[in-house]
């Protein structure tokens, strides 16, 4: 068994619709689905959804001074929203929940592999 | 007591003014939710105008809101069934009705002043999140003195009050080793939001008589002041704001042309604000520990001290602006620097020879440094480069009074030398 992390990279609109008073709740519906999904197979093994980009904070330590910054480290046209661990046999299965996910559609899913310990 | 409903309101609006910003910050710190706790205090400001007129005004006007305010609160958490929490619960005792002697709400605006100019807020927000948090300034109003869209400004403010929430920034006095850089940075938002009442009245009036920000910035500054009165750059800073704020009327001419500092009319000045201002600059540089704003204040009053010596003294202000350059290096300073060079000995090549040694990355598009250029270029004899000075300056002045003046300023240079 081999555990991937899938990141769920979406667009700033996206997320936008998620945080939205009016919207959010049926915007978050099809996740609902999909955690649930994966939770029945019994391949989660953890993940969390992330707060907005504009509540991230950057820091970096340049000649001995900290430097703090609002926002994420880069603007790119999809951000992460979130990450689940999952257990399954093998990349093709982990594509397949990796497929399964709404931000394959709205956006794009990463699937990398926990690295192993050095042997 | 029955008052009539204007006097109500009027009182309504008085307590709100005064206790707005003591109120949402000990909600805000109680609750971890500046959102949320204007949401309930608001509530509680209408439902003092509806109730006041009708019952008279309470004795404790403050503790009337605040307690309204709470109630607000608790409703709007028992919606969302989380009475078990802490933050919830800790605002239930005392929601029997007395109101609380004022003794008993600390002033937190500070504190809520140091969540505002956190170093994780975007700079850009700080000034409007202050504003808006401490004096209940509404967004549109805020937008409109920085020439934003409403709801540009209603988003940036909400994002970061949500960044607030999510991230947990505490309602709490930075550590001793964090405060200088945090007094540093709530100063500097402070300040931010007087000028951009400064840059916005310089620009195209689109305000349509709105009112500007100055007024309130001035109030944050003293409010600083007041809570951090062992602070010398806090004096300076209330000093630099009223000093700018007393020549407000003097700034421009009959044409809405701009007039600098050293030609302007001292019986346009605001003599009594120029005192008050004094009296504050006093206060700080007794504090013994000088500073930028302390500076700057200096400079400004050496400049309006022409209205008793009926000269500038500019060799003082040559000096001043070295020792503030050697404090807090900054490309205005290098400017003001050259340009009192040159007045102090007489002489526009120093100041221009000065000005050559401002780095020519940060000078490039500095419109301020083109201006200076050109000015001294002109006084300097030297008509072609003045000229082409005056159009770098002109391509990069967003501010349709600065245009005009600068326009106004190359023509006649055109004119003096008669056609070329």
């Amino acid at each position: 068994m081999m555990q991937f992390v899938l990141s769920f990279n979406q667009p700033l609109q996206e997320i936008e619709r998620h945080e939205s008073p009016t919207e959010g709740a049926a915007a978050l519906e099809p996740w609902k689905a999909y955690m649930a999904e994966l939770g029945a197979a019994g391949v989660m093994r953890g993940g969390n959804r992330l707060a907005p980009p504009w509540t991230a904070t950057t820091v970096r330590i340049r000649d001995g001074e900290r430097l703090i910054q609002d926002g994420p480290f880069a603007e790119t046209r999809e951000i992460a929203a979130g990450y689940v661990v999952i257990e399954v046999p093998s990349l093709d299965d982990a594509l397949h929940w990796a497929a399964r996910s709404p931000s394959s559609r709205s956006g794009s899913t990463e699937v990398r592999p926990v690295a192993l310990p050095p042997a | 007591v029955s008052l009539v409903p204007g006097d109500a309101a009027a009182a309504a609006e008085a307590a709100a003014r005064q206790a707005y910003g003591r109120l949402l910050a000990w909600l805000a710190w109680q609750w971890r939710d500046i959102a949320a706790a204007e949401d309930a205090l608001g509530d509680a400001l209408l439902s003092a105008l509806n109730t006041w007129p009708r019952d008279g005004v309470p004795a404790s006007p403050e503790g009337w809101l605040m307690i309204a305010a709470r109630r607000n609160l608790l409703k709007a958490e028992r919606h969302r069934r989380v009475t078990e929490d802490p933050a919830v619960t800790v605002l239930l005792p005392s929601e029997d009705g007395a109101a609380p002697p004022r003794r008993d709400l600390p002033d937190d605006r500070l504190r809520l002043m140091f969540v505002c100019a956190h170093p994780a807020i975007e700079p850009a927000v700080r000034s409007a999140l202050m504003l808006q948090t401490v004096l209940g300034l509404d967004a549109a109003r805020i937008a409109q003195a920085c020439l934003v869209a409403p709801e540009t400004m209603s988003k940036r403010l909400v994002r970061a009050k949500a960044k607030i929430k999510a991230t947990g920034i505490r309602f709490e006095e930075p550590e001793t080793r964090e405060l200088p850089q945090r007094v540093a940075a709530v100063l500097e938002a402070i300040y931010g939001a007087y000028t951009l009442d400064w840059d916005a009245k310089d620009g195209p009036d689109v305000l349509g008589g709105g009112e500007g920000l100055a007024g309130e910035a001035m109030f944050l500054a003293a409010l600083v002041a007041a809570l951090r009165p062992g602070d010398a750059e806090a004096w300076g800073l209330l000093a630099l704001i009223e000093l700018c704020e007393s020549r407000r009327q003097a700034r421009t001419d009959a044409e809405g042309l701009l007039v600098p500092l050293h030609e302007q009319q001292p019986a346009q000045w605001d003599a009594a604000l120029i005192d008050r201002a004094a009296a504050h600059l006093a206060r700080a540089v007794s504090l013994r520990r000088p500073g930028p704003y302390q500076l700057e204040a200096a400079i400004q009053m050496a400049h309006l001290s022409r209205r008793h010596r009926g000269s500038t003294p500019w060799s003082d202000i040559e000096q001043l602006y070295a020792r503030l350059l050697s404090l807090h290096p900054s490309v205005g300073a290098a400017i003001g620097h050259a340009l009192a060079t040159a007045y102090a000995r007489a002489d526009p090549a120093q100041g221009l020879h000065r000005l050559q040694a401002v780095d020519p990355k940060r000078r490039a598009r500095h419109q301020p440094w083109w201006a200076a250029q050109a000015h001294l270029l002109e006084r300097d004899g030297q008509r072609e480069a003045a000229l082409t000075a005056y159009d770098q300056a002109l391509e990069l002045t967003r501010s349709e009074a600065l245009r005009r003046t600068m326009q106004a300023r190359r023509q006649a240079l055109v004119g003096l030398s008669g056609p070329s």
